[in-house]
């Protein structure tokens, strides 16, 4: 139980400060602004509220109501019933950081297996307990690599093909330090090649960033630009979809030091975007330049296997100062669910949902590029989402999808100026060949009337 | 607890060896001990860096704390031991062989006044127990 102050502690704080009442304490405080007369409506009663919050989430329309081709970095998949449930047990559900071992271990464990399998999925060596999302876990990837180099290297090559929201986060992160982004542009050439990347390669360059599949769905092979970043001494961060790893090539084996991803697409509901889950896995030699935790297997004094916090996190503990980034916090439940669900669907399930997603998606874009007036642009190989060049603004097309109960993809002219009336499309599992016949029929229908 | 006469150490337990105006720099046995078993090690100043008295050089990190190693003098890096990344516990087994940790070249002699001779570490070493 929680015990707040008694009334002798109050007044005992308040004599230490040399007042009698706690309203002495807001003297400064114009009388006017003083508690002053709100204007809100009666109480209700539990039963009247109730209903009053149930009338306002009904004017909300999810996925669950619409057909849904919008992703741009979340997507809308099955989820197996299983992952809520144990998700939503008591043990996972209120644990708390497992800094004790002997009370933590199905904790610890969980964490453990959730590492071993990024790492697998990944391809790379080392896998972090997680960060808060897809754009935190690129922003700790752009702290790690310059915090690699000491503070030598300030250069930050970003591909306009990154998330546009992970960009904004980076330069979040970074603002104020000697951090110098670059690659950016304001305009995109949708048929541009990631090794263009290459020429905003020098010396002094920390890190190079780029997404796979990109933001705008396509797969690029990144063996060159990797090779290219390694020469000058960088090093190179892939954001990637963890599900389409489930077809792709890992990034691992492109010789990337750093993947960070977006695990929103492992098990984890939209939910009006988070709390998602961002995946971070590195090379072994850098394991101790990575922010947040990580678990351990070990053997206990009995010989019995045991799971423990093999890297605390360091930013709390013995070189705060030190410490690559300020961030403790991981997302264990996301982290628990995005386990039972990879641990759920296996090998051959995780490639099956990424080949439907593929094919589906594929089957899509040729059904729209037939469409009079669209062009799908994506040339080079590519996952689940497309762009598509539409003869009417963007959201004026999204407004008719809407009135037929189908939610439209991005307009990629809000943050890509050279993409004004384009919109990315995602297709998953979800989408059924009628969804996506009633989305290409209603396109054709479109009229700027 | 090993303390080499040839040394010459500091309040911060370094140890250094004069060889001419070149110093190899490292943690003395005491250091280690105290650390108890040494798991990182990370050197951060590179071959031609110029250094000044004071100047963190060095990361060591054990079990169960981590500690900087300060460089005792003013000079140029000319040596970094880089294969001791590999094995830090080197530095718990040799720490006055194997585990020194740079080599400077010293720009100020003066400031060798200030070292401890060994005797004088092993009294400091006692007055802390």
């Amino acid at each position: 139980m929680y015990i707040p102050h008694t009334d002798n502690d109050r007044e005992e704080m308040l004599h230490a400060v040399g007042v009698k009442e706690i309203e002495e304490l807001f003297t400064d405080v114009p009388s006017a602004h003083i508690f002053p007369e709100l204007d809100i409506p009666p109480a209700l009663t539990e039963m009247e509220a109730v209903a009053h919050l149930e009338k306002i989430s009904q004017s909300n329309q999810s996925v669950r109501d619409l057909t849904c081709f919008l992703g741009a970095g979340a997507y809308n998949h099955f989820t197996p019933a299983a992952v809520d449930s144990i998700m939503r047990r008591g043990e996972f559900l209120t644990a708390y950081t497992p800094y004790q071992p002997e009370i933590s271990q199905g904790t610890l464990q969980a964490i453990f297996d959730y590492q071993s399998l990024v790492a697998t999925l990944t391809g790379m060596e080392v896998s972090n307990a997680s960060h808060y999302d897809g754009a935190t876990a690129a922003a700790e990837a752009v702290n790690m690599a310059y915090a690699n180099f000491r503070g030598k290297k300030s250069r930050v090559v970003l591909s306009p093909a990154l998330h546009p929201q992970y960009r904004e986060t980076i330069r979040t992160y970074t603002r104020g330090s000697v951090i110098d982004i670059v690659g950016e542009t304001d305009g995109i050439d949708p048929h541009g090649d990631p090794e263009d990347l290459i020429s905003f390669i020098d010396d002094n360059t920390a890190l190079v960033m780029v997404q796979y599949p990109d933001f705008f769905g396509r797969i690029y092979d990144f063996r060159k630009l990797a090779e290219a970043a390694h020469e000058k001494g960088a090093l190179i961060s892939i954001s990637t979809n963890p599900l389409s790893l489930g077809l792709l090539t890992p990034p691992g084996e492109f010789n990337a030091d750093i993947v960070t991803g977006e695990g929103q697409a492992l098990g984890l509901p939209l939910s009006y975007g988070g709390p998602y889950l961002g995946l971070f896995a590195t090379r072994k030699k850098f394991v101790r330049k990575m922010a947040g935790r990580l678990a351990g297997e070990t053997v206990d004094v009995n010989g019995q296997r045991g799971f423990v916090l093999t890297l605390t996190a360091r930013e709390q503990h013995i070189r705060r100062e030190k410490a690559t980034s300020n961030i403790c916090t991981n997302q264990g439940l996301m982290a628990l669910a995005s386990t039972v669900y990879m641990s759920m669907l296996g090998k051959g399930g995780l490639r099956e949902v990424a080949e439907l997603c593929y094919q589906k998606a594929h089957y899509a874009a040729k059904q729209i590029n037939s469409l009079p007036n669209y062009v799908v642009l994506n040339d080079t190989p590519f996952f689940n989402e497309f762009m598509v060049r539409c003869p009417y603004p963007v959201d004026k097309i999204n407004q008719d999808l809407l009135e037929r109960e189908i939610l439209g993809g991005y307009d990629l002219g809000l943050e890509y100026v050279s993409l004004k009336e384009h919109m990315l499309i995602a297709v998953t599992e979800m989408n059924s060949r009628q969804d996506i016949e009633l989305l290409v029929s209603t396109l054709a229908e479109v009229s700027d009337d | 607890m090993n303390i080499p006469e040839d040394l010459k150490y500091t309040d911060n337990d370094e140890w250094i060896r004069l060889e001419g105006d070149i110093g190899t720099i490292g943690i003395s046995d005491y250091a280690q001990d105290q650390l108890s078993d040494i798991v990182f090690v990370e050197i951060i100043v590179s071959e031609e860096e110029q250094i000044a008295k004071g100047d963190s050089c060095a990361t060591v990190e054990s079990v169960k704390a981590a500690a900087d190693v300060y460089t005792p003098v003013s000079g140029t890096v000319i040596a970094v031991n880089e294969d001791l990344a590999d094995v830090p516990e080197t530095i718990n087994s040799d720490p006055y062989g194997d585990a020194w940790l740079i080599k400077i070249h010293i720009s100020d002699a003066s400031e060798l006044d200030d070292f401890k001779d060994s005797a004088a570490y092993q009294q400091l070493i006692e007055e802390r127990e």
